[in-house]
């Protein structure tokens, strides 16, 4: 079992009229089995309303399963006794930074979830030491969170969660409100994280440049996993991509164009320079014949 | 500039300045000298990062915000001459924020859009007549008009607080990064909607933009935000070109530029203003049509 696992996991919006008679009851996960590997970095890609954001509130217990099960390091997320284990394993950011930030200043935000676990108070510092080192913020530690730009914020968000030790974090939109040199800060940030401290990332998001250097791309489409595999398996299916409301990066797409119209390019190509390397020799090849 | 020129200019900036909390230690220009203008049935996209002063630019189209000297101009008229009419303007000129889904309050998406209108004094029939009109414009059926807004999923309430805009039927429809949070088809279908309704109900878009993608694809001009100063206004094709200014501000250029300049780096003969998939697709299938460019491989 890896660090989360759901089997067979149901959940339902049940919503409710003025005589408490349920009134309509809407399936947002049906019937999904996953298994994550400690250590990975798995995306996941759906349209508005798939169910993503549904799954990821699973993972720290902040939803629990109408039906199946949800483990988080083997704890069953519909146990009680474990909801506060589960919660010190795996921590959320959201996508508004601005909803997250509660301190006066940026060491006093960082301080805020350790405390509140009852971390003493030196060991408290000594965290805040190291997540605002993990994301790069040291210099900003005194500053007011209001005057740091989104992407600043965010990563202050993620030093948050940093330093109640967490085995995994769970991003869910994390740059939907930042502009492009933001976006860059916080998945470079998680990204260091995953390599450097070997957190296990779970990054949900409508950016398809954002998943091209996971391990894993999941793709859900009404309330199930509908494509799992690598960027490249997964981005050289541009046409299914498509049908489920999502896109490609440019040079993938490009070199999918020019494939159609025949010349000898890989499908799934994902980077600026592999794109070269394949397109320079089916352009030679194209105009021998 | 001609005579037909000048009239179809409908909106006119000179000299902007905006400075917030003036005469204190934090005072600061969030508008810098910024002149512009605004043509009838033109698609204009405004780029630059966070601060950069976009948010604040255009809430002075509409006279939210009060320059803090400099002028502009509605049809000719002076929106900071004495008794001007700002309540008009602002319907003339309607602004959608960001996440303008979270300002829908109605019980139900009719009345939802109703609410412009109302205000500008129609009465409920006229408004309802409205109202239907700015929806079939954003595509929501007639079956949703008696939904909760709150039932609908994230890009049907985002065209439905649009559409709560459009029903003022303004001339110029400014968007503050309208396709934020959403699928990409999502994007997409909003930007082509806007697109259209250029055409369709004569009207000018102003466009609020994160993405160097899509306003590659679908703008005319583009005024590029910098520190409160508008630091580029030309088309796509030419601000592009400058990616490595661009970079220096925050911001970047569209994936394609970047394939685009290493292609030509590897001796291919392509044009530098490519921006869009479709033009690099035809350029490059055209190299192998002509079986040009290639004496340096």
């Amino acid at each position: 079992m890896g660090i989360i696992k759901a089997a067979k996991l149901i959940f339902e919006y049940i919503s409710r009229d003025e005589q408490d008679n349920i009134d309509e009851v809407s399936r947002a996960i049906d019937n999904l089995d996953l298994d994550i590997k400690e250590g990975d970095f798995v995306a996941i890609l759906g349209h508005n309303g798939s169910g993503k954001s549904t799954f990821a509130k699973h993972i720290n217990a902040i939803l629990l399963p109408t039906e199946g099960t949800v483990w988080v390091s083997g704890m069953d997320t519909a146990d009680d006794s474990s909801l506060l284990n589960i919660r010190k394993t795996v921590g959320m950011v959201f996508q508004n930074p601005d909803n997250q930030i509660i301190g006066n200043i940026v060491e006093e935000d960082v301080a805020f979830g350790p405390e509140n676990i009852g971390v003493t108070t030196d060991d408290i510092w000594k965290r805040v030491d190291e997540s605002l080192k993990a994301v790069g913020m040291t210099a900003y530690r005194l500053k007011s969170p209001n005057k740091l730009s989104g992407g600043q914020k965010q990563r202050v968000a993620i030093a948050g969660i940093m330093a109640m030790k967490p085995k995994c974090i769970v991003l869910d939109e994390p740059t939907a409100m930042l502009d492009p040199n933001g976006r860059k800060e916080v998945i470079n940030t998680v990204r260091q994280l995953n390599e450097q401290e070997n957190i296990t990332v779970v990054l949900i998001t409508h950016y398809m440049e954002e998943v091209i250097k996971a391990d894993r791309v999941i793709v859900m489409d009404d309330g199930n996993i509908v494509m799992d595999g690598t960027p490249t398996e997964i981005f050289s299916h541009v046409d299914e991509l498509k049908r489920y409301r999502l896109d490609v990066p440019q040079v993938t797409e490009l070199a999918h164009e020019l494939k159609m119209a025949g010349l000898d390019l890989p499908e799934g190509i994902l980077d600026i320079d592999e794109f070269v390397k394949y397109l320079m020799p089916a352009i030679k090849q194209g105009i021998k014949q | 500039m001609t005579k037909d020129a000048k009239k179809d200019i409908i909106m006119r900036a000179e000299k902007l300045n905006y400075i917030y909390s003036r005469d204190t230690a934090f005072e600061h220009y969030a508008v810098k000298d910024v002149s512009f203008d605004i043509k009838n049935e033109e698609f204009i996209g405004i780029i630059g990062h966070t601060g950069s002063g976009k948010s604040t630019l255009i809430q002075h189209m509409n006279g939210l915000i009060k320059a803090t000297s400099g002028k502009i101009f509605f049809h000719d008229t002076d929106i900071y001459s004495e008794g001007y009419d700002m309540k008009k303007l602002r319907q003339k000129v309607g602004l959608v924020f960001q996440y303008p889904e979270h300002q829908l309050f109605e019980i139900d998406v009719l009345t939802d859009v109703c609410f412009g209108p109302k205000n500008q004094g129609l009465d409920d029939e006229q408004a309802k007549e409205r109202a239907r009109y700015a929806l079939s414009i954003v595509d929501i059926p007639e079956n949703f008009y008696k939904k909760s807004p709150f039932e609908l999923s994230g890009g049907q309430k985002r065209r439905v607080a649009i559409a709560g805009v459009l029903a003022m039927k303004p001339e110029i429809l400014v968007l503050d990064e309208p396709t934020a949070g959403l699928d990409p088809r999502g994007r997409d279908e909003i930007l082509d909607k806007v697109s259209q309704l250029r055409e369709s109900e004569h009207m000018s878009v102003v466009l609020v933009s994160h993405s160097m993608e899509d306003v590659a694809k679908y703008v005319d001009r583009l005024m590029v935000m910098s520190d409160g100063r508008k630091v580029f206004d030309d088309t796509p094709k030419v601000i592009f070109r400058h990616y490595k200014e661009l970079e220096k501000i925050g911001l970047s250029a569209p994936q394609i530029t970047y394939i685009i300049k290493r292609l030509r780096e590897e001796g291919l003969d392509l044009d530098e203003g490519i921006t869009t998939i479709e033009e690099a697709r035809e350029a490059i299938l055209g190299l192998l049509k002509n079986n040009k460019g290639l004496d340096d491989i």
